[in-house]
């Protein structure tokens, strides 16, 4: 790596530092935004002059916004996010419980998902404008432009109810081995990984064409290579990038999914922790999960834009 | 704009005429719900609910034996309907502000163009989660925040386009003639990007459909005695097991409209089918 590519770099995460500051401003504006006191409508019909003075005085609604927006970050980067106003337990230990789940979810789709879309994609560029890639292809738009829960529904319509496959439900608690493990989590991933595949093998589709097309592969291919000496060692060393750039993309598509995908599968994730929050309006479990989920977006795009920055052959020289 | 789609309906290839087709048909039914629909909104017509397909209801029966065809027609007015006036406000707001920006330039064009990046680095879904976590999920709420989720995009998409128009020869002319910066954004600017505007339309109002179902499936988007496609798909979810249409038909519903509007895009003259053969 050279001085222009670290400087690159360097901007490139001190924009995405910059926009999750931003996005923390937003987050917390948005309880601001409620109209009435957040005391009084915690309390409800318990709401005594003294319990209102009490809880205002307990959650820093005395000090004006700047300071408490201070006192909020403050704790989030010390990794407490206060407490729920709901049940009043840590958020942080509430966030602890689920998280793992989710991640276990996210490192499961992304596992089926990433090889299965690459080898769609791949395949696809190589023999493009057949039938193969044209069903592929109408397949993936048609996954694109439909929402998450349609998918979700039809995965289970057809594999669970109407093939008997796999069970619609999934169960985290009772898992004692591989194939139990397997079994419940197989009609989430399968939705959730439909979702992120349709993304990924098109960009990746896209992006080996793009090289394919050059000419240097073209010279490789009269010269006399192999066509799959002339896919794996031409082309694709140099599509790498814009490869790794579409899945690291695509996998951010992976948030929106797991938010539609948890709920209809009651599965105890934080996408799940987060929805339920929303209807309880209990703002600072939404707010530190706001804030969990726009961090793991920005740290995928950002190692989106970076592989694209570290892959281009024009940095490298100089 | 009735004006410019009449113009190219001749020149859409067949599978885009298919979709313009189901579009029409969708705004028709949106337009028309209340005096088409076979049963008035809340009328039950089965006790037992969740019904098959029958000659009497084409679509089976909801979870409170409600006519499903019914609900359909019905909802088909609110997802269009909200999901239309979302779209144009973020339009309206995004050309509006790039137009602007372009015409002006400078450290305004700067600032704006950070800002509006920020928010578009925010996840749609997450961001109404949020505001609806906050303000609660009435019509207006919904269709402000879809509003200003989707407006740094065409913010974006807009700006790009005026400022190339902003450096061409004609418009340095009418600087030069010294019109001020609301004529050159009327009258020089907008006229020439009024196609890929009108694309980016189209692709907002899918978003906003996806996103506003996406809510409402949540339970936190469309709140009765009102229903949309999505808290359609919702309130019927246990039928899913037994495979009941009334699940289905919904999401499918929203499937023809997205894919329906998608398929006008990718086959109009100027982009030429660009998003399958790169």
């Amino acid at each position: 790596m050279n001085a222009i590519m670290a400087r690159l770099v360097v901007t490139r995460v001190a924009v995405s530092l910059l926009t999750l500051w931003i996005v923390s401003i937003l987050v917390f504006g948005a309880t601001e935004l409620l109209p009435g006191d957040v005391a009084e409508a915690v309390l409800g019909q318990a709401a005594t002059p003294d319990a209102v003075a009490g809880l205002r005085a307990a959650l820093h609604l005395d000090q004006p916004g700047w300071l408490r927006y201070l006192i909020w970050l403050g704790g989030l980067l010390h990794g407490d996010p206060g407490r729920s106003l709901v049940n009043h337990l840590p958020v942080a230990q509430l966030i602890g419980n689920r998280l793992p789940n989710s991640l276990l979810l996210a490192a499961l789709t992304a596992a089926f998902s990433v090889p299965l879309a690459l080898t769609i994609g791949i395949t696809a560029a190589v023999k493009r404008g057949s039938l193969y890639d044209r069903t592929t292809s109408l397949f993936a738009v048609a996954v694109v432009s439909v929402p998450e829960f349609l998918v979700a529904t039809l995965a289970v319509l057809i594999f669970a109810v109407k093939l008997h496959w796999l069970p619609a439900l999934s169960s985290v608690r009772d898992v004692h081995s591989v194939e139990q493990l397997l079994r419940s989590f197989a009609m989430p991933v399968v939705s959730l990984s439909f979702v992120v595949m349709a993304q990924m093998a098109r960009m990746s589709r896209a992006a080996l064409i793009g090289t394919l097309d050059s000419s240097y592969v073209e010279i490789a291919r009269l010269k006399g290579a192999r066509p799959a000496r002339v896919v794996l060692r031409h082309a694709l060393p140099n599509a790498l990038g814009p490869i790794v750039n579409a899945v690291a993309l695509s996998l951010s598509f992976l948030l929106g999914g797991v938010i539609i995908i948890e709920t209809i599968f009651n599965y105890p994730g934080l996408a799940k922790l987060m929805v339920d929050a929303v209807s309880t309006r209990d703002m600072p479990v939404v707010q530190a999960c706001a804030m969990i989920f726009c961090a793991a977006y920005l740290l995928l795009t950002t190692l989106a834009d970076i592989a694209a920055i570290l892959s281009n052959p024009r940095l490298r020289t100089r | 704009m009735s004006g410019a789609v009449a113009s190219m309906r001749w020149r859409l290839p067949l599978i885009g005429a298919l979709g313009a087709v189901v579009l029409v048909f969708w705004l028709a039914v949106a337009v028309l719900a209340p005096w088409i629909a076979p049963y008035p909104a809340g009328h039950v017509v089965d006790p037992d609910g969740l019904g098959p397909m029958s000659w009497a209801y084409p679509l089976g029966t909801d979870y409170l034996g409600r006519d499903m065809l019914s609900r359909v027609l019905l909802g088909a007015r609110i997802t269009v309907g909200v999901s239309l006036v979302a779209t144009l406000l973020a339009c309206l707001a995004g050309v509006t502000l790039a137009l602007f920006a372009a015409a002006r330039g400078g450290w305004l064009d700067a600032v704006l163009s950070r800002v509006l990046d920020a928010l578009i680095s925010v996840p749609s879904l997450l961001f109404g989660l949020v505001v609806v976590a906050s303000l609660g999920a009435s019509m207006g709420v919904l269709i402000g925040t879809a509003a200003v989720i989707y407006a740094p995009g065409a913010y974006r998409t807009a700006r790009a386009l005026a400022v190339n128009i902003n450096a061409l020869d004609f418009v340095t002319v009418a600087r030069a003639r010294g019109e001020g910066t609301f004529f050159i954004m009327r009258e020089e600017i907008l006229p020439n990007m009024l196609l890929p505007v009108l694309t980016d339309f189209g692709l907002r109002f899918v978003y906003v459909v996806l996103l506003l179902s996406g809510l409402s499936f949540l339970g936190l988007g469309i709140q009765p005695p009102y229903a949309d496609w999505g808290s359609l798909v919702r309130e019927n979810l246990e039928g899913l097991v037994d495979g009941s249409p009334a699940v289905i038909m919904p999401a499918i519903a929203i499937a023809t409209l997205t894919i329906a509007v998608n398929l006008i895009i990718d086959n109009l003259p100027t982009r030429g089918g660009a998003s399958h053969e790169r």
